[in-house]
């Protein structure tokens, strides 16, 4: 069995992806999760270059590992937090189950795809991959689009009405 | 054929998510909770994506979807952040078994 170089990609993309998701349960500053998931987010763009998909690549960079670890950064700072994350009373228990409830939904999915194949060609998604997504998105999934503008500016002045510090009811209701 | 089969996509999409779900159902820390929500949103795109290049259709329509789950995605994240500054201005916290409002 020869090692081709996609699939040595893959391998260390995924360990990477995979690494950076332990180091979000296993941390326990919250800044340090919250970096440690920035591996995560790089791995899984590369993961998408490998499923011949460039455009979602770059704008997972963009989104994920830009934006939005940014964004929650700053909700880490406008916050003050108690360190070191201490264990609720009796969380035992209940992280023990849940766990057993995630590897009993992990190991049933799993049993569903580990041989997987739908035996067909893949498709050349590679070539002008972005063309190929403008002339989709602007054909058949224009109100699609045109919706998702409205939702982005319904959230965003949402966002900001509900973040906003009026002065005259200072909530201090405790 | 290529490489990496399918199902090796799959798996990793599947850890992922199974990582997203037990950070989200475990974690105090709101922020956690929902970065944790993020992560699981990205394992569902690679499944998106790889069905749009090995599915029964291979079609661009899968990555036209990825886009669309991304940018509700972002959406989502600025408004949970809004949610969750406003909550800490009235109850200085953001450990998320305190904000039980609802219950009282």
């Amino acid at each position: 069995m020869t090692i081709s170089g996609e699939f040595l990609a893959f391998i260390s993309l995924a360990l990477v992806a995979v690494i950076g998701g332990v180091l979000l349960l296993n941390l326990t500053k919250v800044v340090h999760m919250v970096v440690g998931l920035v591996f995560t987010f790089i791995a899984i763009a590369g993961i998408y270059i490998l499923l011949s998909a460039e455009f979602l690549a770059v704008v997972q960079i963009l989104i994920y590992s830009g934006a939005i670890t940014i964004i929650m950064l700053f909700g880490i700072m406008l916050t003050r937090h108690n360190d070191e994350e201490s264990d609720s009373k009796g969380g035992g228990w209940k992280k023990v189950l849940l766990f057993l409830g995630v590897l009993a939904f992990g190991a049933a999915f799993y049993i569903g795809i580990y041989n997987l194949d739908f035996g067909t060609e893949p498709a050349a998604l590679h070539e002008k991959n972005t063309e190929q997504l403008g002339v989709a998105l602007y054909s058949d999934f224009v109100i699609p689009f045109e919706l998702m503008s409205v939702l982005l500016l319904v959230a965003l002045v949402g966002a900001i009405v509900l973040s906003r510090n009026d002065g005259e009811k200072e909530g201090d209701k405790e | 054929m290529t490489g990496v089969p399918v199902s090796a996509y799959l798996a990793l999409a599947l850890i992922l998510f199974c990582i997203g779900l037990y950070g989200a159902l475990t974690k105090r820390n709101t922020i956690i909770v929902l970065i944790s929500i993020e992560l699981m949103l990205n394992a569902v795109n690679i499944n998106l994506v790889t069905f749009s290049k090995f599915g029964m259709n291979p079609s661009i329509t899968g990555q036209v979807f990825a886009v669309f789950v991304i940018a509700v995605a972002a959406a989502e994240v600025a408004v949970g952040i809004a949610i969750l500054l406003s909550l800490y201005r009235n109850r200085k916290t953001v450990n998320i078994d305190e904000m039980d409002q609802l219950k009282h």
